[in-house]
């Protein structure tokens, strides 16, 4: 029976990819599946781009491809990778330049027509709302703060490239199962409209999509979670998927980390809204009816998973500028370590008041009490603390507020409660952004995405 | 008797745009019959009070031993504006573990607090 393998690659921009090479040179895998993307990294490419236009994807496909590359091309492995960012071919371009530079040769494709922020105005003459999915809202309180718009595209794009021959598919946004849902759909050649299938094939890429999350790594639990082996090298999922849909998790023989039932049902529902109508550009997965088989030894089989036909929409985010951070961070150690802490903040609100800053919300938190777990912190132990980090943050409308915020720590050094250290510079002013999700008729979008393959 | 959650379950969160959403497991059947009778909507939304402003919602999977629970408006307006050290919502999953719930003293797998 035809199956094919696939590896996760990252599963997020800056994750590592140093477990990837051992699912190439021992997992056997087809296809490499790299997620580099997530909700808002856009934003972060964008800010790239508008300082140099050829910028604006994510650079660590250089790097990682520069790595992989020479034990990939000897096993015959293809990566695909959302890594193009608001910029497919400039990533195509830099890892031309690499590529050029080591005399590797890799054809190479490109899926653009993601990126709908320059197209606003012929989609509302269109039609299209361009509302708020959750609020409905109208996009004209947001339109002149706009950073990026793009819609999430679906496998059929990368199923393409991978039919013209292309090593590495480079995509924009693009739903992250997608990454693998593409892969699959090339090699085992179901119909668009086998839903079931297209369901088994999301499950797959939606295990994928978050790397080290699905084999051991992030395992939420009180004590579960050091029964992982060998976090050091951890390894990726890998998903066999056989004609019928039946799929096989597993990693690399000699790696790290634990691939179970457990590990897998975390992973699945995570990020996961309703899980009886997941959607994707390419079908909507019912999770109730997927059912998994623990074979031990690292070995799971998934089956079971129920499609719904493709919706008529598909989902854009957007982002905009939404004011400016400011951060300071001062800690103490004991005696009395929290009530310093509190007491500095009240200095600091009092010198934020004084100074009549446009502060429109400030938030308090204790580093080692309750900066993570907020109202959730245990107060057991809470005035017996051994030392403790103040951390204060600002949103404000006035860029040089949230810069300035953080220089009024350094002052309670000499003149505020005693035992204070910790200072590691001043953390200047941060970008805040808003996120716009909202949906577009497939119809407006699809006519505009290409598939450009070129050899390199 | 009254468990706290991280006793018989493990659980995971994550967010989406306003969201934060959680996946509760039971390791056995049992224990998921308790997880699904107890962990209510109402129960969660007054654990989360100060977290999420809008509604909760609750999805049980029988098939996962499962429930997948969204908090929504619960990352001041989304993970990329809150001012939060946990603006990703990852340990809200962290938070819904020291929930406790009114469960039988025989539960299969029972952890010593």
């Amino acid at each position: 029976m035809k199956s094919v393998r696939i590896g996760a690659g990252l599963g997020f921009y800056g994750d590592s990819w140093r477990p990837v090479r051992a699912s190439i040179e021992n997992g056997n895998v087809r296809y490499i599946a790299s997620d580099h993307l997530a909700e808002l990294t856009l934003a972060i490419l964008q800010k790239d781009r508008q300082k140099d236009p050829a910028a604006g994807y994510a650079r660590d496909v250089v790097p990682m491809l520069a790595e992989l590359w020479p034990v990939a091309a000897k096993h015959g492995v293809k990566f695909v990778m959302n890594a193009g960012g608001l910029n497919p071919q400039g990533a195509r371009d830099a890892v031309a330049r690499a590529f050029h530079d080591k005399g590797w040769k890799a054809r190479i494709a490109t899926v653009t027509g993601d990126s709908i922020a320059d197209r606003l105005d012929e989609l509302k003459a269109s039609g299209e709302t361009l509302a708020h999915m959750d609020t409905g809202a109208d996009i004209a309180t947001v339109r002149d703060r706009l950073l990026f718009a793009s819609a999430y595209l679906g496998a059929q794009p990368i199923a393409d490239a991978l039919a013209r021959g292309a090593d590495i598919v480079i995509t924009g946004r693009v739903a992250d199962a997608a990454l693998s849902l593409g892969p699959i759909m090339h090699e085992l050649a179901w119909r668009w409209d086998d839903w079931d299938r297209l369901a088994q094939g999301l499950t797959v890429g939606h295990l994928l999509e978050c790397s080290g999350q699905a084999s051991g790594g992030n395992f939420g639990s009180a004590d579960e979670w050091a029964k992982t082996q060998d976090f050091l090298h951890l390894g990726y999922p890998i998903a066999e998927v056989g004609a019928d849909g039946t799929a096989l998790f597993m990693k690399a023989p000699g790696t790290g980390g634990r691939i179970s039932f457990d590990t897998l049902r975390q992973q699945l529902l995570y990020e996961v809204h309703n899980p009886h109508a997941y959607y994707s550009p390419d079908v909507v997965l019912d999770m109730g009816t997927l059912k998994f088989d623990d074979l031990g030894r690292d070995q799971v089989r998934v089956t079971g998973a129920s499609g719904a036909p493709r919706p008529e929409t598909l989902k854009v985010v957007a982002g905009y500028h939404d004011g400016w951070m400011g951060t300071g961070i001062i800690g103490f150690s004991w005696p009395d370590a929290y009530k310093k802490c509190e007491t500095s903040a009240e200095i600091i609100k009092g010198l934020v008041a004084e100074r009549g800053w446009p502060v429109e919300d400030m938030h308090v938190s204790y580093i080692g009490y309750d900066a993570l777990l907020g109202a959730h912190a245990d107060a057991t132990y809470r005035d017996q603390l051994n030392e403790c980090f103040l951390r204060m943050t600002i949103r404000t409308r006035d860029r040089r507020v949230a810069d300035g915020f953080g220089r009024l720590f350094p002052w309670l050094g000499l003149s505020g409660p005693p035992y204070a250290g910790g200072f590691k510079g001043i953390q200047g002013a941060k970008e805040l952004l808003g996120i716009w999700p909202t949906l577009v008729r497939r119809d407006l979008i699809e006519p505009n995405v290409t598939v450009d393959v070129e050899d390199v | 008797m009254q468990v706290a959650l991280w006793r018989i379950a493990h659980a995971r969160s994550g967010d989406k745009a306003d969201r934060a959403d959680i996946g509760l497991f039971a390791y056995d059947a049992p224990t998921y019959d308790v997880l699904k009778r107890e962990v209510t909507a109402p129960r969660i939304a007054a654990h989360f009070a100060s977290l999420a402003t809008g509604p909760v919602e609750v999805y049980p999977l029988d098939n996962l031993l499962a429930l997948k629970i969204v908090l929504n408006g619960a990352l001041q307006g989304g993970a990329a504006r809150s001012l939060r050290m946990d603006n990703l919502g990852k340990n809200v999953a962290a938070a819904l573990l020291r929930m406790e719930i009114e469960a039988p003293a025989h539960l299969p797998r029972l952890a010593r607090p």
